[in-house]
């Protein structure tokens, strides 16, 4: 397979009539691991669930091409097949459905019917990736992220991913709620997956995940746009700095979408 | 609109069921009264269901069948119902008639009964006498129950003695064939002290079948005892299904329901425990899934009167299409039931528009020391939680099925009979395809 490419251009994403993204332009290739930094409320989930085709964000304007193909005129189930993976910030709980079962639901949806894994197979593959992710088996049968714990809910995001293998993973926040330990495991976990076949994009607030997985890019996001681009120094000048110097440099006054820019 | 009973079943009518049951005098003078007060009584008054223009009484009161070979020779899809072991303990009853009974020789050695109501009646007249309507549902609570008194045949009778325990279920199938019928089967099952048993009972009715059912199960829960019952209704939607199930629960006794209401017609389900001793505790979990133009009432009750008594109503209803479906939930604890502990949740899930569903939480408390909870609410599918699901590459429908299964799942894998509950999972899904 070719490598991913996802192409953002001009994006506007309007939420109950609000315009919160200002137009983003963004692209993402396979082998390349992106990371988006930025204060509160300033549109980084926005991108990603708009990205991701989430129901309460409509699209304006712009376009979002993933290998050729345009991702806006797809429905949601049509972009995670075509490639598009999001590790959410606030992810659903989904009473009396089990875990594995989801799961293997989802594996097989991507690899079509008449080409399901076998049972055996997905158990193994299951078992392997959770062992890695330090998750107790016991998370194989609970219901989907009924009463896990916060980080017990990026853990499970993660496991997600490798199980579908995603062309563009987009990560939002993964790191909150993790503990050191949790966040080193999950950390290793991505880097096990890099390769020319996956692109990244990490939404995060902290250097400290930036540690563990190393971007080749590093975007601020301000007002509902990308406001400056740069490699991973940025992110160590925003952890030791802190915003201001990019708003003053930029003129910014209010950095969250509330402005008139 | 009234209905008079007594011009569509008269005495000789009830006489002549009697008559083919061969019954004695007792049950005849018990089925004429019942007959005298069913033209006087006036339906059961149901929460916010209007029952007045069903057919209850429009069916042939007596319908015999031949018997069958074995459950072998039972069409296909009625043997789906059934766990098929040979060595099945099996009542099939086919309109009026028992038409297959089996019962592993080695239980019958232990002193268990199990055989037609007809049949216990005639050989088990004092055990009969005292419980069959008599403590737990009374022929005069209304005319539904009054004509079930009147006019029921066939049915099961189930006895296991102290200290017997039996792990394989028994199973009961009520089947409702040709162009009209009528079963009004009768369930009476006998729990004595420190037994436990399992019990299934499946209604059906062949596909262009106009059908009453009015069917009543009793059970009697001895000193820590433990039962366990579920009753399956998957009848056509030219069919008009009653059922009135009561258990009394000894000291220390478990009584656990399992309840799937499946028609597509019109259903009136009322199922009531009174947890009697000290100790004693009911489990109740019902399953309502709605389509087409079906319309239900049902209802899941629990008294407390024993001190320490406990429990725990669970009700879900999903709902389709014009389907209109009331689940009411009634936990009563009543005065020097201390220290009881009842708790309800009834959830109903909407598929679409028309379709209507009610879950009325209601809790009754006359006694201070207690604990009691209750929990209730009718929704739709959350969109956020399909984007979730789609997220990850479910197709629409595929993410719609996996949030209605785990809707109603906690309370199916409760099922005993694992090719039962297949089945009822192929039923549900059937049922809510698009
Ligand atoms: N349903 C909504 N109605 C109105 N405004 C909304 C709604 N959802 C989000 N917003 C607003 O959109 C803006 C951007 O939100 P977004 O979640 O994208 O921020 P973020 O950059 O991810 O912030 P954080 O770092 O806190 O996660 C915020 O001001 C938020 O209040
Ligand atoms: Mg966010």
């Amino acid at each position: 397979m070719s490598t991913p490419k996802l192409t953002i251009k001009d994006l506007h994403v309007a939420i109950e009539e609000k315009e919160i993204l200002k137009g983003v332009d963004l692209e993402i290739n396979g082998g390349e691991i992106h990371a988006i930094m930025g204060p509160n409320g300033t549109g980084k989930s926005t991108l990603a669930s708009a990205l991701m085709g989430h129901p309460k964000y409509e699209v304006t304007k712009g376009s979002v091409i993933l290998d050729g193909e345009d991702v806006l005129e797809m429905e949601v189930d049509e972009r995670a097949r075509a490639g598009l993976f999001l590790a959410m910030q606030y992810p659903s709980e989904i009473p009396g459905v089990t875990n594995s079962d989801f799961l293997r639901s989802a594996v097989n949806a991507k690899r079509g019917e008449g080409n399901e894994i076998s049972i055996m197979k997905f158990i193994k593959q299951l078992d392997k990736k959770m062992a890695k992710l330090g998750m107790d088996e016991s998370f194989a049968e609970r219901y989907l992220n009924e009463g896990f714990s916060g980080g017990e809910k990026k853990r499970n995001e993660i496991l997600q991913m490798m199980m579908l293998e995603p062309r563009i993973a987009i990560l939002d926040e993964i790191d909150s709620g993790l503990d050191i330990d949790a966040l080193k495991v999950v950390a290793e976990s991505v880097n096990s997956m890099k390769s020319p076949e996956m692109g990244v994009l990490i939404i995060t607030h902290y250097q400290r995940l930036l540690n563990y997985i190393q971007p080749d890019f590093v975007h601020v996001i301000m007002n509902g746009r990308i406001v400056k681009s740069g490699g991973p120094e940025l992110a160590e000048k925003l952890e030791a700095e802190g915003y201001d110097w990019v708003k003053e440099e930029l003129g910014i006054e209010d950095e969250t979408v509330e402005s008139k820019a | 609109m009234s209905v008079d009973t007594e011009q569509l079943f008269d005495r000789q009518t009830v006489t002549q069921l009697s008559q083919s049951q061969q019954e004695p005098e007792w049950m005849l003078e018990f089925r004429l009264k019942a007959l005298e007060a069913a033209s006087r009584l006036r339906l059961p008054k149901l929460e916010k269901t209007n029952i007045t223009r069903w057919n209850f009484t429009s069916f042939p009161a007596y319908q015999p069948e031949e018997a069958v070979k074995s459950a072998k020779d039972l069409p296909e899809h009625l043997q789906s119902l059934l766990s098929g072991e040979a060595d099945d303990n099996l009542i099939v009853q086919k309109n009026s008639s028992p038409v297959v009974q089996q019962i592993d020789p080695a239980l019958k050695e232990k002193g268990v009964i199990f055989t037609d109501l007809a049949t216990a009646v005639r050989e088990h007249p004092e055990l009969v006498k005292k419980y069959f309507m008599t403590k737990a549902l009374q022929p005069d609570e209304h005319k539904l129950a009054a004509l079930h008194a009147a006019l029921w045949s066939g049915g099961a009778f189930l006895y296991v003695p102290r200290n017997v325990e039996v792990e394989a279920p028994f199973q009961t199938l009520f089947w409702a064939s040709g162009e009209k019928a009528g079963l009004l089967p009768h369930l009476l099952v006998m729990a004595e002290d420190n037994s436990s048993l399992n019990v299934v009972a499946n209604y059906i009715a062949d596909e262009n079948t106009h059908a009453v059912f009015n069917g009543a199960l009793e059970v009697f829960v001895g000193a820590n005892a433990r039962v366990r019952v579920a009753a399956l209704h998957t009848l056509n939607d030219t069919t008009v299904d009653v059922s009135y199930r009561r258990a009394e629960v000894d000291k220390d006794g478990h009584m656990e329901w399992i309840i799937g209401e499946l028609n597509e017609g019109r259903t009136v389900s009322d199922n009531t425990t009174h947890l009697r001793g000290q100790g004693g505790i009911a489990l109740v979990k019902s399953i309502t899934v709605g389509a087409g133009e079906q319309r239900g009432n049902i209802t899941s009750r629990v008294h407390h009167w024993g001190t320490h008594t406990e429990s725990d109503i669970m009700a879900r209803g999903v709902m389709k299409d014009k389907a209109q479906n009331i689940l009411n939930g009634i936990t009563k604890i009543e005065k020097g039931a201390s220290k009881a502990n009842g708790v309800q949740a009834e959830k109903v899930l909407m598929l679409s528009r028309e379709a209507r569903g009610d879950a009325n939480p209601i809790l009754l408390i006359d006694e201070n020391d207690v604990k009691a909870g209750h929990a209730a609410s009718v929704g739709k599918i959350d969109p956020i939680q399909m984007y979730y699901l789609m997220s990850r590459g479910l197709s629409r429908a595929e993410a719609e099925r996996l949030i209605i299964f785990g809707f109603v799942g906690p309370v199916l894998d409760t099922i005993p009979i694992e090719s039962l509950r297949e089945r009822l999972y192929g039923e549900i899904e059937r049922k809510l395809k698009p």
